[in-house]
């Protein structure tokens, strides 16, 4: 089997003003069939996609944030949330969906998945990325 | 004569916001419309300058898409005012204009 | 193209699956699985009702993989693998389950 490669998700914008937030989760649920390393970066406007709360009821849009807690299921094991963004947008780790998967190597415990992370870090896991996909 | 100046984009994303507010007129009416919606919220790196424009204009934010986004009344800035689409036809129709921030 | 129940018109798409969610009922999934040549029993309930709950929480139809390791956890092993899911549907668990379950079709079907 050829080489596992880290792939990075670069999620930028808001969800629902553009199609860009749905599409990249689209790509990172077909992209998981390729069992490869991935890893999905929330930054920027970004970080709007997995506040908790959203009801779109009102707007005759489907709701997608509900799909961001299926990832465990399909091993996307790591969503790194940039702090410095949530910190300008008056937002905390409190205020975002809860997305966690289960460790094969810790007897299947449930974990989180989502980590908060600085603007340094992110750069660090950018940099280190074989593959990056921006949206 | 007044206008209704409506903003779309975030302004976290784009520079409409705040230009819009830095054109706008004392007595005009600012209505928060899809990613502009995050124009409201209290706390953030923009709630300051957006609540300092609003002593002189309305501020207004389209509801649905506040709750699409996560954004409950109380996460509003204060004196920002939660319209539904009749609120938002009835404000095009109070004003003289219409003016979009894209 | 469309199914027809009780003299209702439910719109699908080329490939079968349903236009409009909502419009789903019971009787409209033994339709779709006489058009598949399948015959619900319990078993194939039990898939299709696992699929619709799953989609109802995630709002989303899961991949083939994902349906077999999520059912394992909820149905035991002895259901939670490929052997067992292909069994009641030949032409893939994911996709006629979830066409039967009046959901659109997997997210990551490849």
């Amino acid at each position: 089997m050829a080489k596992t490669k880290k792939f990075l998700y670069v999620n930028r914008k808001a969800p629902y003003g553009t199609i860009y937030a749905l599409e990249s989760l689209e790509v990172v649920l077909i992209g998981a069939a390729f069992e490869q390393d991935v890893a999905l970066a929330f930054v920027d406007d970004g970080v709007f996609q997995l506040a908790k709360g959203q009801n779109t009821d009102g707007i005759g849009v489907k709701n997608f944030s509900p799909t961001f807690r299926a990832l465990g299921d399909y091993d996307v094991q790591k969503l790194f949330v940039e702090r410095e963004s949530l910190e300008e947008r008056g937002l905390s780790e409190a205020d975002l969906i809860e997305v966690v998967y289960e460790d094969e190597d810790d007897d299947w415990a449930e974990k989180s998945a989502i980590h908060v992370v600085g603007r340094a870090e992110i750069a660090d896991i950018m940099a280190d990325a074989d593959v990056v996909l921006s949206f | 004569m007044s206008t209704l100046h409506t903003v779309n984009k975030s302004p976290f994303a784009t520079q409409a916001l705040l230009s819009c507010l830095n054109h706008a007129k004392a007595g005009d009416a600012v209505l928060m419309i899809e990613d502009g919606v995050y124009g409201g919220l209290s706390g953030t790196g923009m709630s300051e300058i957006v609540t300092e424009f609003g002593k002189a204009v309305t501020l207004y934010i389209l509801a649905p898409d506040a709750a699409a986004r996560g954004i409950g009344t109380n996460r509003l800035i204060d004196g920002v005012e939660g319209v539904d689409y009749t609120g938002f036809v009835e404000l095009v129709a109070k004003h003289d204009r219409t003016q979009s921030w894209l | 193209m469309a199914y027809e129940v009780n003299g209702q018109t439910v719109e699908c798409d080329e490939e079968g699956y349903i236009t409009n969610l909502s419009e789903w009922s019971k009787e409209l999934g033994e339709i779709i699985a006489k058009a598949e040549d399948l015959e619900m029993d319990d078993d194939r309930w039990e898939v299709v009702n696992f699929l619709r709950s799953y989609y109802e929480e995630y709002q989303i139809a899961p991949a083939v993989r994902v349906l077999i390791k999520a059912a394992k956890k909820s149905m035991g092993p002895e259901k939670g693998n490929n052997k067992y899911m292909y069994e009641l549907f030949p032409y893939g668990p994911a996709k006629q389950a979830c066409k039967i379950a009046g959901l659109p079709k997997p997210t990551g079907c490849v």
